[in-house]
């Protein structure tokens, strides 16, 4: 239904105190994008200058075309679900989910109309004469975005909308989401979490947002396969990527690198020119990625310093060889018991590698 | 002995003989009346613990007792005596009571003052506590707004008077009809019915303060996110109060409301310093005044109208409160 475009939005409070800076970001019809970040990336904050809630203090937003940055948030066709429901505690559910259209001035029949619609769709009919407490938070925060499907917004946005969910019914609500949005194909959605899992498996498009920028913007299996940079590899993924330090040997179409530290080499199938010969670079790997090394070539030696079963996998964390070194961590699929304190030797498939240099991936150059 | 001494020893009399009271009735009830012999410890046990509760309230019970219950059985009883309090009249005074045209009119302006400065209290005070909430200089203006609130009945009464004084060069009022060329001065306090409400006047000024304390607290806590879900709901900022805030704070606004509607309902300074209950402005408290010390069996039947009265606001208000604490 709609397209958003955002052109150079910063937010600063104050004059001052800078959150946000040149975020560039076109969102096409039907599109469920996803912002995450780390907490205090300014996230929440995006998604409320989208709304209208916070002002927007640099740049412009539009929607379907139109500038928005000074249209108040009723008038900008979007709806908003809120991380605590923000329900109205003194309306029933039917009167939360009229609320919007009595105050449009909606005709009785369109209200009830659109108001049975939206309970019959998140099947809240049997509860339209309950007030807020008597429901349970699963059933709040389908009201809070029953309240939205009336209004048929251009652009729903959504705020961390099942952080106050126990983890079952998170799950479930998740899928109910992923549900609505494909029984409402045409919809744009704006989904802000800090929950890689809520990312990964809703998102068409996850904006990674950390530094007060965009890190990254991609579907999420092109996040997971090619970060750009180092901040996504390790946010994206869990646990986060291994990264360890090391010097290109070999130039051309596969990367040879030696690692210094575990005194092994391994190479990568990433493109490279004589003139980064020499270069110090950071090897990343991820824990799933990790093997053990067969050959006398192996990528990074280490002492099993603890082993975590979960029977589909073991989770090894190496001894770290500096105190200030996150700990080396690989997935092995499968039961291995009887790991801890043995060194092993661990390499990972030339496919699976990524190498970066300054940060930055030498896969974007 | 000077009076400070004198306080002082009081201080420590009162506060000794409290922490004496509980330490010594606790050690006996333990020791004495029922020791952990060794016989059947645990059952003494048990049973100095259902007798310690009664032990330590009855120092309060004793006094609400003494002050509350008493007094108001005392006073039922007195008001069917006659004025000496030598001869049973039944319900006598009761009657006469009723009939009296006085008695009728503080009847009514007691009625006006329930109906009027609770209702003005809370509107007044509620409008400030909205108004001033996002304001920088707020807290400046809730201060100087909250500030009557220490000022005695007494003493706003006589900031009042010059207020209302029959003299342009004191008086605001006279002062402001003289700007619009009066050429005398007018006394408001002899105004026959409007004189009333230049006196609750005085109290909607003090009782305001109050209101606006507790109900900013309460806006406070009202969600920040159901206001914003409002906005994108596209209410203005009209609905967003009277849709969205205001019932979210219904509880506490009763409770305010009742809490000045009692408070009311037992004002007699007021009157007793503005008017002396002349020129028909007399309430029930200031009419109970003026009956007292004179015929102490028409005083006290007062009083029990007052009381019957205020019975059902306070049971209602105290229903409130509880519930809001839940």
């Amino acid at each position: 239904m709609a397209n958003l475009k955002l052109t150079d939005v910063g937010k600063a409070y104050g004059g001052t105190v800078e959150v946000l800076k040149d975020i560039n970001l076109d969102i096409t019809t039907g599109e469920l994008i996803v912002f995450v970040g780390p907490s205090g990336c300014g996230k929440s904050t995006l998604l409320r200058m989208v709304a209208g809630l916070e002002k927007i203090t640099a740049g412009t937003l539009e929607i379907d075309g139109e500038v928005m940055n000074n249209v108040p948030p009723a008038q900008r066709g979007i709806a908003m679900v809120f991380q605590s429901y923000a329900l109205y505690p003194h309306m029933t559910v039917r009167d939360n989910m009229a609320f919007a259209l009595k105050i449009a001035k909606k005709t009785k029949e369109e209200i009830d109309a659109a108001v049975e619609n939206a309970a019959r769709i998140l099947q809240l009919t049997e509860y339209l004469d309950r007030l807020p407490k008597a429901l349970s938070g699963g059933q709040r925060q389908r009201v809070a975005i029953g309240r939205s499907i009336v209004r048929d917004p251009k652009v729903y946005l959504f705020d961390e909308p099942l952080s106050n969910l126990d983890a079952a019914l998170r799950v479930a609500t998740r899928i109910e989401i992923a549900q609505l949005k494909e029984s409402m194909p045409e919809s744009t959605m704006i989904y802000v979490t800090h929950d890689q899992v809520e990312a990964m498996t809703l998102a068409s498009r996850i904006v990674v947002l950390a530094n007060k920028g965009i890190a990254q913007v991609g579907s999420p299996l092109e996040l997971y396969e090619r970060p750009e940079n180092e901040f996504v590899a390790q946010f994206i993924g869990s646990p986060a990527m291994n990264l360890l330090a090391g010097e290109i040997v070999a130039t051309g179409e596969v990367t040879q690198v030696t690692l210094p530290e575990g005194a092994g080499s391994i190479s990568a199938n990433i493109p490279t020119t004589d003139a980064d010969k020499g270069r110090k670079v950071n090897v990343g790997i991820r824990p799933e990625d990790m093997v053990l090394a067969s050959g006398p070539d192996y990528a990074y030696r280490g002492t099993v310093e603890i082993s975590e079963a979960l029977g589909e996998v073991t989770q090894l964390y190496f001894k770290k060889s500096k105190p200030e070194h996150e700990p080396v961590i690989a997935k092995l699929p499968g039961i291995h018991t009887n790991v801890r304190g043995n060194e092993m030797h661990m390499t990972a498939a030339p496919e699976k590698v990524h190498l970066f240099a300054d940060g930055k991936s030498l896969l974007y150059r | 002995m000077s009076p400070l001494l004198q306080g002082v020893l009081t201080i420590l009399i009162g506060v000794g003989g409290c922490v004496g009271y509980f330490y010594a009735s606790n050690l006996i009830l333990d020791k004495v009346i029922f020791p952990p012999t060794k016989t059947d410890p645990g059952r003494n046990i048990n049973r100095a613990n259902i007798v310690r509760p009664w032990l330590f309230l009855f120092p309060a019970l004793f006094a609400l007792g003494l002050y509350l219950v008493y007094p108001v059985i005392g006073s039922f009883w007195r008001s069917l005596y006659n004025r000496a309090g030598d001869e049973f009249i039944g319900f006598g005074n009761y009657t006469t009571m009723f009939g009296d045209a006085g008695f009728q009119t503080a009847l009514f302006n007691n009625f006006l003052w329930v109906l009027v400065v609770p209702a003005a209290s809370t509107f007044f005070g509620l409008l400030v506590a909205q108004l001033t909430d996002r304001l920088s200089w707020g807290n400046i203006a809730k201060s100087l707004i909250f500030m009557p609130m220490a000022i005695s009945f007494v003493g706003a009464s006589l900031i009042w008077k010059f207020v209302y004084a029959n003299n342009a060069d004191i008086g605001l009022i006279n002062a402001i009809r003289d700007l619009f060329g009066a050429s005398e001065p007018l006394d408001v306090l002899q105004l026959r019915f409007w004189n009333n409400f230049f006196l609750m006047f005085i109290l909607v000024w003090i009782q305001t303060g109050f209101a606006m304390v507790i109900l900013s607290a309460a806006l406070r806590g009202i969600p920040e996110e159901t206001v914003e879900a409002a906005i994108i709901d596209g209410a203005n900022p009209f609905q967003i109060f009277f849709k969205i805030k205001v019932p979210q704070i219904m509880g506490t606004i009763v409770v305010v409301w009742t809490t000045i509607t009692i408070l009311v309902l037992k004002v007699f300074d007021i009157v007793y310093t503005m008017t002396g209950g002349n020129f028909g402005t007399e309430i029930l408290p200031s009419y109970m005044m003026s009956y007292m010390f004179r015929d102490d069996g028409r005083a006290t039947a007062v009083a029990f109208v007052i009381m019957i009265i205020v019975l059902p606001v306070m049971i209602w208000n105290i229903r409130q409160a509880r519930a809001e604490m839940r």
